[in-house]
């Protein structure tokens, strides 16, 4: 059984069709990359996976044991099954301070309310508070940002934005993380500790889905790889026999393998 | 500490004075200032653009009103209910509402307002047409009716704004608040992360709307009469300024906000045909000058002046 | 009055009124498209604009009708158009034009503003009460039967019709109108093309309150009275009808603005005048919450 099962995932927009059929499954623990050319319908596909949009046609199951249907609900519910994701273009706080980005992640795992935010004698809710600025300040500082608590998320170089948009998805300690093309704009230093952080998440368990353009990043780290090209998916395996692939060359390169 | 013994000077002060006309602006000011909290928490808190916040005054009002004239129903009854049923009104004029975009929602709202408006203009047997209706019970506090003297309602506005804004300030730093914080940033990745994003638009629209019936009770009470041209749009707009002028989402900035703008009227009376105008003008300079309000945050000003596209 | 001739009347009056608020409607349409603004100061220009027409009355002495009075009422067109175009220039470049880039509760707040300073100078420059505001042309009714027309209502078809088609003209078949149109769809584009959106939007905005004035004074003239807090509802009315038609749908506006008159027409004539107002703010709610793109579509600018 797999963590997550898409099958035959279609959507249209208008006359277009972005996704065509789409099937395919990430097992836990893995790390599963999303490889294509631009406008093959990855993000789309994220979209429909996180309850975003919805999908014409097709399934997608998520969770070994009693699946939850991710294709008929709400981005808030998809993050309470235990999905996470980061932005294309980063979707920061950018007016909130680093610290409350990431206590915003938490939002899904904590329970206090109305009652809880005007009364002001609970333990429960002291405590919750407490536990909620401790798991903040590990992840940032598992992140390197712990500097930056205090400072608004605006001020932040870009490529400390995308590690506190990692930080803000990991603190609601999901089972899935779903990554926009997390190594977009980072420079080879940062690309490296990327790969080394996403392998040391695997480790600990967390199952990770990737779309990246960048193959020195998907290469080495994924163990399973996916490709889409205008809404189809034309090949998946391992990274090296995806590499050998020739749909997958003419469709990145546009000329046809001959022999 | 001398700011606090001043504070409670202020405050206390008018139970000694003799000139009732000006404990009565008090008054007035105080109602305001509880509406500016409300509005805020729609405003300020979620970010959603409302005009027609007189609406739910007016809801509080004349339940109020009907409970007490057709039911004998007591001041002190029906304070929660009309808060209540003012919440209520929030809430469901909230539920179509939420998938409309920010500017649209402004003039829906205020096509809400209007529509209120003319229907309890309209529906003369039930709420006295234009005329309004009249004879409302004022409060009764262990035989102590409070009458129309402005004393005992100055008080009781203020015991009730001290609250609400009390429960404001605690909103604004729980788990709703950061959650209305993040809705105001950037609505998708706030439900991306977990955040039921009209779940706590219906929240706010509720909470804003019970605490206007809170105002709208007080108001029918100590009144005596309501009419529906005391809940127009001229109103939602000013409980809007106010907010703004005091500074967006600042729970002391939206209650200093409304005391100005409802004592400097009284203080400017010989200008009173110039009021609207003066009221124009000071939105267009406030907004291009100084859009956090007098007492509103750097964040807020931000907010106010434009996003620029970030990294 | 038969059945019939009660529908055709109605049809008469509701379009008569429909032709004004399409007028007003281009304004709100052309603005949103290339602004993204719901100018809510556009009623008051409207109502300014009637306000015009009764000041070149006052001015020349003038009463109904009065000799020549076709010639003096295109002269009231036309001062009406004029001021008010130079209105919307001011207004433009002093209020909107520093809030570019500035959130909608932002321009929102200012365009209230801007409407509430319009309506006061109104009020305190020609007094609180309903001003009266004689229809120059003669008082004739032509009609057959119970169904009538007045030559003022013929005239409001004419002159609302000849300003919505040379509008067309103007943005369709000439530089300016291509200027104007690549501005609302995609204003970085447009500059980079050399286009000066500033000055595209300035001459929109001018373009916009002209026609706006024309409806003041067609719509004084109509019911005879003019009144400083006239363009506060029919500014939403015509606001209604460009939403209706389709937001930055300049044919749109006027599709809008034409059913619009007919529904209220209608509702005035078979359920109450007490209740045309909530039937047409019914009409905008219902319009925003359901279909908020209109019957033709919108179209708008990608804010960027």
């Amino acid at each position: 059984m797999s963590l997550l099962k898409v099958d035959r995932l279609t959507k249209r927009f208008g006359g277009v069709v972005a996704l065509d059929r789409i099937s395919f499954s990430v097992e836990r623990g893995r790390i599963v990359s999303l490889i294509g050319p631009n406008g093959a319908g990855k993000t789309t596909l994220f979209n429909c996976v996180t309850g975003v949009i919805r999908p014409e046609e097709g399934s997608i199951l998520f969770g070994e044991e009693n699946p939850d249907a991710l294709h008929r609900c709400a981005p808030h519910e998809a993050a309470r099954f235990g999905l996470a994701r980061t932005f294309q273009n980063i979707r920061l706080f950018s007016n909130m301070s680093v610290m409350d980005n990431v206590i915003v992640g938490t939002h899904a795992r904590r329970t206090a309310g109305l009652g809880e935010a005007l009364w002001p004698f609970g333990q429960e809710a002291r405590q919750e508070r407490r536990w909620v600025q401790d798991r903040a300040l590990r992840l940032l500082d598992q992140l390197g940002l712990e500097l930056f608590a205090g400072r608004l998320a605006g001020t932040l170089s870009y490529g400390q934005q995308r590690r506190l948009e990692l930080a803000r998805a990991l603190a609601s300690d999901p089972e899935l993380l779903l990554l926009d093309e997390p190594a977009a704009g980072l420079t080879y230093q940062e690309k490296q500790e990327l790969s080394g952080f996403l392998l040391e998440l695997k480790s600990r368990g967390l199952t990770i889905l990737l779309i990246e353009h960048d193959m020195k990043v998907v290469m080495p780290i994924s163990d399973w790889v996916v490709v889409l090209d205008y809404g189809a998916k034309i090949a998946e395996g391992p990274p090296k026999a995806v590499q050998d692939d020739p749909a997958v060359i003419e469709a990145y390169l546009g000329i046809r393998v001959v022999g | 500490m001398t700011r606090k013994l001043l504070i409670l000077l202020l405050v206390f002060l008018p139970f000694f004075d003799p000139n009732a006309y000006r404990v009565d602006v008090l008054a007035t000011a105080a109602l305001y200032a509880l509406l500016a909290l409300g509005l805020n928490i729609i405003v300020g808190f979620a970010g959603l653009l409302h005009l027609g916040y007189a609406a739910f005054f007016a809801v509080g009002a004349y339940t109020y009103a009907l409970l007490n004239l057709n039911l004998g129903c007591p001041f002190w009854v029906g304070l929660p209910v009309s808060a209540a049923a003012a919440g209520a009104a929030g809430f469901l004029l909230g539920l179509p509402v939420m998938r409309v975009r920010g500017d649209y929602l402004a003039i829906v709202t205020l096509g809400f307002g209007e529509i209120v408006r003319i229907v309890v203009t309209n529906l003369e047997e039930w709420t006295g047409g234009p005329n309004g209706l009249l004879g409302i019970g004022h409060p009764v506090f262990f035989s102590y009716n409070f009458g129309v003297d402005s004393k005992p309602y100055y008080g009781l506005l203020l015991v009730l704004a001290a609250v609400v804004a009390w429960a404001c300030s605690r909103l604004a730093r729980s788990r709703i608040g950061l959650a209305w914080v993040a809705i105001r940033e950037d609505e998708l990745a706030a439900e991306c992360s977990g955040i039921d994003v009209a779940r706590f638009k219906l929240l706010a629209l509720g909470l804003g709307g019970g605490i206007a019936g809170l105002a709208g009770c007080v108001f029918a009470a100590k009144q005596g009469t309501v009419t529906p041209d005391s809940f127009d749009f001229i109103l939602s707009v000013m409980v809007l300024a106010m907010v703004i002028l005091g500074g967006l989402g600042s729970v002391t900035g939206v209650i200093l906000g409304a005391a100005v703008l409802s004592i400097a009227p009284e203080l400017l009376r010989s200008f009173a045909i110039y009021r609207m105008l003066i009221f124009g003008i000071v939105m267009i300079l406030l907004i291009r000058f100084r859009p956090q309000g007098l007492w509103g945050t750097a964040q807020i000003r931000k907010e106010m002046k434009g996003r620029h596209v970030s990294a | 009055m038969s059945s019939s001739e009660l529908f055709l009347q109605q049809v008469i009056n509701g379009l008569t009124i429909g032709s004004v608020y399409a007028l007003i409607a281009l304004g709100y349409t052309m603005v949103y498209g290339i602004m993204q603004l719901i100018n809510f100061a556009h009623g008051e220009v409207f109502m300014v604009g009637a306000y015009l027409g009764l000041s070149v009355i006052l001015a020349a002495g003038l009463q109904a009708p009065a000799a020549g009075s076709l010639a003096w009422f295109l002269f009231l067109i036309a001062v009406a158009a004029a001021g008010c175009a130079v209105l919307g220039l001011i207004i433009e470049r002093v209020a909107y034009r520093p809030l570019r880039r500035a959130p909608k509760l932002s321009l929102l707040i200012t365009a209230i503003g801007v409407s509430f300073f319009l309506q006061n100078a109104v009020m305190i420059g020609y007094g609180a009460q309903d001003r009266y505001l004689p229809s120059l042309l003669p008082a004739v009714t032509w009609g057959k039967g119970a169904v009538t027309v007045t030559p003022l209502q013929l005239m409001i078809f004419v002159v609302a019709f000849l300003l919505m088609v040379l509008l067309h003209r103007i943005v369709y078949a000439t530089g300016f109108g291509r200027a104007m149109r690549a501005s609302a769809q995609d204003p970085l584009a447009a500059r980079l093309m050399g286009i000066s959106v500033d000055k595209v939007t300035a001459l929109t905005f001018a373009l916009g309150s002209a026609l706006a004035g024309v409806g003041g004074v067609l719509f004084g003239s109509h019911y005879s009275t003019v009144n400083f807090h006239d363009g506060y509802l029919t500014g939403l009315k015509a606001f209604t009808a460009a939403v209706l038609g389709g937001i930055g749908n300049i044919p749109g506006a006027m599709v809008g603005g034409l059913l619009l008159g007919l529904i209220e027409g209608l509702s005035a004539g078979y359920v109450s005048t007490q209740w045309k107002n909530v039937i047409a703010f019914a009409v905008l709610v219902l319009v925003l919450l359901f279909r908020p793109r209109g019957l033709l579509g919108e179209r708008v600018a990608e804010r960027a």
